[in-house]
């Protein structure tokens, strides 16, 4: 850290409880997250960066999410990586390092835990919202996703049949994909007349349940410099998340709108400068909704950009997902955004099927965890051809 | 018959949400109100998720329009009886847009817009009810 930029511990609060039967750990996070910000004379909206760990197991996955849902956060920033009790110690470098590459300016960092009063000691209870709340009334990924498709439809008109046109570009390209799960190209009626699964959207709306697994390698400009390999630049990269806020949901909105401008300032161009997308296609309205967030058309107009064969490579203005995508090709272990960065990799070092390989000189690839209905992650990177 | 699911299992209940179930449990839908900001929301968390003030209880009226909902047909979890079930967000007159099931029509009837009222379907345990929307009087 020599002649690196200088970064400081602003507030620290320790909770006064030591037994606490009347709260929810939940609650513990906010009354020292309150305390810190007390300590250090800053406001709650001075917060753009979040790091946290120790959830149970079943929540893991989603920390950040359901954290930044909780307590209210608008972050450009979040890490969750857990060392156990050592955390902590760990979030402050790692917050210290995301200061100084700019991503965030304060970043919070929180502990709690009720492990004297909560019903198995020595466990860690620890109920989020999303049991009672949710599950209760039949919350599954499938109706997460349906009623922000629902929303977008009523909104701005948007039809079942735009949204099958992202399908049906995903199945032109899994043709080509030998190792993809469903090679046979669909049409607009395909997918319009597949059974009803969490109605608006229908079975091959959905993208494909994969056994699998991908893996990249990051490399510094020396290491690189010894490569034979053709390499792919990292030129920008953003994170967000979207949440109930709440309460005032919308539901036609994805975090993408604050990924991708992030991410494109980052790498000093706009989406205009992209010549191929992959994007995360949990479900078709995943992507449609992404498209007009990351600036690809206007708001609302998804379903008409989408018409047409905008997105077939290699002669669509925009062509994602070259693959087949999660919808035809992969969605190894539930989880897209590793073939997203994979096959944006491929497109650039003209590796991708000879039938999709697209002229690119810059590539995005974006990811969206968690769900669109409640609360997600939006992460945009854009990539660009070593010698362009 | 409102809801051919009852009781409904009981959901996790924690000393931040008991007053919300129990209130339930008497007819009644308790949404957060600020006293700092004047926020009023749900889920009910004790801070308030704008500007971390201790939020105070406020009874809803249970009036609400459907803002979104999708339908199951098949549902692991749920009873074969009850579907298709209707899942949806509403937003109460309060403001707040809540996670519920529309229910008491069938799915096909539901649309976004429709005004809905809120109702309490029973569980196991006598304290505690689970709120639901079903289509409003004319
Ligand atoms: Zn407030």
């Amino acid at each position: 850290m020599v002649d690196s930029e200088p970064v400081f511990i602003a507030g620290a609060y320790e909770h006064p409880t030591r037994e606490a039967p009347d709260k929810s750990t939940m609650q513990l996070h906010a009354e020292v997250a309150r305390g810190a910000l007390a300590d250090a004379g800053l406001a709650k909206d001075d917060v753009d960066g979040y790091f946290t760990a120790g959830m149970p197991w079943y929540e893991r996955g989603l920390t950040p999410l359901i954290m930044a849902d909780y307590l209210g956060l608008d972050v450009s920033h979040a890490g969750t990586t857990d060392w156990g009790g050592s955390s902590y110690v760990g979030h402050v470098g790692h917050a210290a390092d995301a200061i100084r590459e700019g991503r965030c300016d304060v970043a919070l960092i929180t502990l709690a835990g009720r492990p004297r009063s909560g019903k198995n000691a020595g466990g860690d209870e620890f109920h989020t919202y999303q049991d009672a709340f949710e599950v209760t009334y039949g919350a599954t990924t499938l109706s997460k996703y349906a009623v922000a498709a629902q929303r977008h439809m009523h909104e701005y008109g948007t039809t079942r049949e735009q949204l099958a046109e992202i399908r049906v570009a995903a199945s032109h390209h899994a043709q080509y994909n030998e190792h993809a799960l469903f090679r046979d190209p669909v049409t607009v009626e395909d997918v319009v007349e597949s059974r009803p699964v969490a109605d608006p959207l229908h079975l091959l709306d959905c993208c494909v349940v994969t056994d699998g697994g991908g893996a990249l390698l990051v490399v510094s400009e020396d290491v690189r410099a010894e490569l034979e390999r053709d390499c792919v630049e990292v030129l920008g990269y953003g994170e967000a998340i979207g949440h109930r806020e709440g309460g005032r949901i919308d539901l036609t909105h994805t975090a993408a709108r604050e990924s991708g401008p992030r991410a494109f300032e980052d790498a000093g161009i706009g989406p205009d400068d992209v010549d191929y997308a992959s994007i995360y296609d949990s479900f078709t309205i995943t992507v449609l909704q992404t498209l007009e967030d990351l600036g690809f058309c206007e708001k609302g107009e998804g379903g008409s950009f989408v018409e047409g064969g905008t997105l077939q490579a290699p002669d669509g203005d925009l062509p994602f997902n070259t693959d087949g995508g999660g919808l035809c090709s992969n969605h190894p272990g539930n989880r897209g955004g590793m073939t997203k960065v994979i096959e944006a990799v491929r497109q650039l070092r003209g590796e991708a099927n000879d039938e999709v390989q697209v002229d690119a000189d810059v590539a995005i690839a974006h990811g969206t965890g968690g769900s669109l209905g409640t609360r997600h992650g939006s992460i945009t990177a854009v990539l660009g051809r070593e010698d362009r | 018959m409102i809801d051919a699911w009852e009781p409904r299992p009981v959901p996790t209940v924690t000393p931040e949400t008991e007053p919300f179930w129990s209130a339930a449990a008497d007819g009644r839908f308790l949404v957060r109100e600020c006293p700092d900001c004047g926020l009023v929301y749900h889920y009910p968390s004790a801070l308030c998720p704008d500007c971390f003030a201790d939020a105070e209880w406020r009874e809803a009226t249970g009036a609400a329009t459907v803002y979104s909902f999708a339908i199951h047909r098949h549902l692991e979890f749920w009873p074969d009886d009850d579907l298709p079930a209707v899942f949806a967000y509403v937003e109460l007159e309060e403001g707040p847009r809540v996670i519920t099931n529309v229910v008491g029509c069938p799915a096909e009837d539901v649309e976004v817009g429709m005004a809905v009222d809120a109702r309490f379907v029973p569980t196991a345990t006598d304290d505690v009810a689970v709120p639901v929307f079903v289509p409003a009087d004319d």
